[in-house]
This record gives C-alpha cells, structure tokens and sequence, in this order.
C-alpha cells in the first residue's frame, strides 16, 4: 500500500483521480439513492450511454470550428441533460412507451458519438477512455469542475429534499398540495445527468454509472430511511473510489472494470443477507 | 333539473354539481350529474366499477375537467379549492419498497407550507397530531413498509388530516383490508365524521351503514338515498345480486342503476 501512497503524494495524476472520486462519492451516494429508490436507474443509463454522442459532437464541431470552448465534458453535459428532458417528457406524456425512447436515446447517443468522431478531423480521440475511464487524462480543472458540479447537486438536494421525495412517493398527492411534481421530476432527471458527468473523464460512462446504482441498490437491502440509505451508499462510494483504485493500482489492473467488478460482487453478496424489516 | 339533496340541510353547500357531465374519448363517463353536499355531512359514494366514481373523484379533486356543466367545492373551483381538500387515496398504489417513515408520508400533507429545506416545528406538530387522531403516534418512526395494510391506509388518513382540511375525500379505504383491522379503520372514520364533511368511495356497505348519513349512487348518473338504506334499495342498487341485508359486506363490481330512479 505504501507505493500507492507515494504514488498519490508524487503523482498529480493520481492525485487528481483520487480527489475526483471522493468528491462525487457524496454526490453519486445522494443522487444513486434517489434513482434506486424512484426505479429509474434504467433511465440513468440511457442518460449515461447517450454521453457519448455529446461528447463526439464537441470533438467534430471543437474541431472542424476551432471552438476552443466547446469541450467534450461540456458536450457530454448538454447531450445527458437534453436526453434526461425528452425522456421526462415522454414519461410525463406517455404518449409512446417510456422503455422504447429509452433504448431509442440509449442507442442513438451512442451511435452519434461514433459517427461524429468518425468524421472528427486530425487525431482521433479515443471513444473507450470515456466508455471505461482513464485516469491518465484527468486534470486539475476536471477536478474542480467535478467539485464545482458535485456540490451545486448537493445543495440542490438539501434544498429540495423533502419535495423530491413526495414527488418520488406520490406524484398525484403532491400535485394537489401545489406542488409542480412535473418540474421536480426533471429536476431529479436533470440532477441524475449532471451526476452522470462528474465522473465521466475520470472513471467512464460504465463505471459512473456502476457508483450510481450498485452502492444505493446495496444500501437499499439494509435500511428503509432514504437519508440512512445515501449516507451508507456514500460510504460505499468513498471505499470503493478510494480503496478500488489503490488496489487497482497496486494489483496493476484497469481502475475503472475493477470497481465495477468490486461494487458488483458486494451488491451480489448483500442478497446473502436477508432484508432488514424494521 | 333540482340538484339530488336531502331537504333538511341548513348548514352551509360544500361541494355543489351542476348539470355535471364528464366525456372520456368517445364514451360519457357522467351525465348531467347535479347534487349538493352540504358541511358536516357524510355521504358514502357507490356503484358499480366503471359507473364513475373515480372520475367524480378526480372532477372533484380538479384532476380532470368537466366537459359540460360545473362543479364548485367551498364556493371556488375544484383546483383553487385543493388547499381545503384533504385526499385519501387507496394504499395498495404505493411501491411499498419506497423507504419513507409514517411521519414522513403525513408531513406530505404540509407540502404546501414548505419552502426549502426542512419542515418547520409547526407543521411537525401538526402531523404528529394527526398521527395521533388516527391512533398511530407510536408508530411515526417506522417504515412505511413495515405497516399493515390498515396502518398504512390510516397513514393516509393522517396525511390527509394533515392538511387541515374542510373536506375528506376518500377512495375505498377497506379494500384490500382483513376484517379485523377494518375495526380499527371504521372507529377512526366514526370519529372523524363528527368533525368534518367526508365524501367516501366504496364498495364496502358495513362503512356505508357505520358512515355514511347519505348515499350517493353513481352510474353515468347520480341519485342520492338517505340512510339507512331499506334492503329494497340495496337490493336496486346492486342488482343480479340477491342481497337484502345491508349490513352484510358486499363488495360487487356488476350493477344497474335502471331501478335507482325512483328516489
């Protein structure tokens, strides 16, 4: 362990990597939580995937318009957000099936984003470090963007806690208290998708999504009190950020595959354990 | 055509149809449905499925718009009126894997008063309280899943009561709910029916009979019968099926409504 703590105090990239992951363990334990409880983490995956057709965009127009300012993270930003309103609205509207626009989203983000970096001038960039994740690309500004967009998601849940929560319970209920339960709907949607983003460049679209949904499915088995359930899937979060890629590093396997694999098998074991009731 | 009430009401109108007609797609729903509810009042709604309750509920919870006629609660229309309506929806649609305590659910009933943040001590008070009328204070701490099917209707009770309203509305409390426990349920509505108007929905006719002061019978239309209810009418109301007593509980979904014109 010793050559990983050398590493981080020696290595900014390191560094960097493991400040990201601490600072969105608060944000993915608070938001996951929400997302497991609604049953919305198929549509946190669809926002996820749909990522990758932002993030090609801005590397095709960046370049072909030498758009300095238009960065992948900002491309991937506006794609989640944009994916996360058409699919509240459909929900909202049910006018086509919920699960078709889903996949539709799902596939056709993903599919842009390859066409686009396709006929990307110049180098291509490689698509898989934001599939998998790579922390060799991280960098100080990532770092204080991830912090920046963690902590605006958490004061907006302290704000709206309680709202979102009856929205989340008894949409129709809220309503009738004058609450617009359509807006905190995509307000939760929204929040999901900026989530989706602080990790991306850091762990990937597979591994942000993993840290959204395995370590809030997990706490879920062993607690019925939403607050009790986002501190211990933060707690989750900061050992698997943490101790994942230290052993990541020591063992010299991917960071990002391993503590999916890790989050994974510990959500598997947490059915050996039979449900708390009380 | 004379709004369907009872002559002896002095107390002020509630709830107030007119000409009230309710189209869904190509099929009337409700037709030229008028009757007063006055405060104080507690009138049980019955009929068959698809005879329109759920929908009277909704018109009356602003939810759906009438197609034709009008409909007023306090004297203002059903979405301005929300404020003073307090709503008891059925159980059995909550994910009941939802991890929130009872008193979260009933501070629900105070979302109107929350800004940001936290719920004030106030609004805590109130929702104990109604925790409390609904002989559930003990129990504010514990899960909603951990409820019994009848807890977890008098936890929606106690949000509704939570609302301070002027107006109970409640859609089938007791289905769904073992005998024993509709004890309880039947206690908490007796009581509650001293200190407010209540509307309910069922199919239950022992709630109708322990109550209700007044029946409303929807099928398309609406007819009002003053309990109790001779087993004649019972009998009109839910008719093909051969029951007299209306003490005896019934919860048929097949009617008709041909024989209810009478009253």
């Amino acid at each position: 362990m010793t050559e990983f703590f050398d590493a981080v105090q020696t290595i900014p990239l390191i560094r960097y990597s493991l400040l990201a992951g601490i600072i969105s363990a608060f944000t993915f334990g608070a938001v996951g939580s929400l997302v497991v409880t609604r049953r919305i983490g198929y549509i946190a995956a669809a926002i996820a995937h749909s990522m990758l057709g932002g993030i090609g965009a801005a590397f095709y127009f960046g370049r072909t318009y030498d758009l300095d300012w238009l960065t992948p993270m900002l491309g991937g930003f506006l794609a989640a957000l944009l994916s996360a309103f058409i699919i509240g609205w459909v929900s909202l509207r049910a006018s086509e099936r919920e699960d078709t626009i889903i996949s539709a989203i799902w596939a056709f983000g993903m599919a842009a984003g390859i066409l686009f970096i396709h006929y990307t001038p110049g180098q291509k960039p490689n698509l898989e470090s934001y599939i998998f994740g790579n922390i060799l690309v991280t960098s100080g500004s990532d770092v204080t963007a991830t912090f920046a967009l963690g902590i605006l998601v958490l004061i907006l849940i302290a704000l709206f806690y309680h709202k979102l929560v009856a929205v989340c319970f008894d949409e129709e209920f809220a309503r009738l208290r004058g609450i617009n339960s359509n807006a905190y709907f995509l307000l939760l949607l929204a929040i999901t998708a900026v989530s989706m983003v602080l990790m991306v460049r850091v762990a990937g679209i597979i591994l942000s999504l993993a840290l959204l949904i395995l370590p809030a499915a997990t706490a879920s088995r062993f607690s019925r009190q939403l607050w009790v359930i986002m501190l211990v899937a933060i707690g989750l979060t900061l050992i698997y950020n943490t101790g994942g890629l230290a052993m990541s590093f020591q063992l010299n396997v991917p960071t990002g595959p391993f503590v999916v694999i890790c989050a994974a098998v510990v959500y598997g074991l947490s059915f050996l354990v039979k449900r708390k009731r009380a | 055509m004379n709004p369907v009430e009872s002559s002896e009401h002095s107390t002020p109108i509630v709830a107030e149809a007119r000409g009230l007609s309710f189209r869904y797609q190509k099929s009337l729903v409700l037709e030229d449905v008028s009757f007063r509810i006055h405060e104080g009042e507690s009138l049980c709604v019955i009929g068959p499925n698809g005879g329109g309750k759920s929908t009277l509920l909704k018109l009356m919870l602003g939810l759906l718009e009438p197609s034709q006629g009008s409909l007023t609660i306090l004297g203002k229309s059903p979405a301005k009126a929300r404020c003073d309506i307090g709503y008891v929806p059925q159980a059995l649609r909550f994910d009941p894997l939802y991890p929130v305590s009872a008193l979260d659910i009933v501070l629900m009933g105070r979302l109107d008063r929350l800004g940001v943040g936290r719920y004030s001590k106030a609004c805590r008070e109130v929702a104990l309280k109604a925790l409390e009328e609904v002989a559930l204070a003990d129990s504010s701490s514990r899960p909603f899943s951990d409820l019994s099917g009848g807890q977890r209707q008098r936890v929606l009770i106690a949000r509704a009561l939570a609302c301070e309203p002027k107006l109970l509305l409640l859609d089938e409390p007791t289905a769904n709910i073992d005998l024993s426990v509709e004890a309880q349920l039947l206690e908490t509505l007796t009581r509650l029916r001293e200190k407010m108007t209540i509307l309910l929905v069922t199919h239950d006719l022992d709630l109708v009979s322990a109550v209700g002061n007044s029946v409303l019978c929807v099928n398309h239309r609406i007819h009002r019968h003053s309990l109790p209810l001779s087993g004649e009418v019972v009998k009109e109301i839910y008719s093909g099926v051969h029951r007299v007593e209306h003490d005896l509980r019934t919860r048929h979904s097949q009617g008709d409504h041909s024989a209810c014109q009478h009253d």
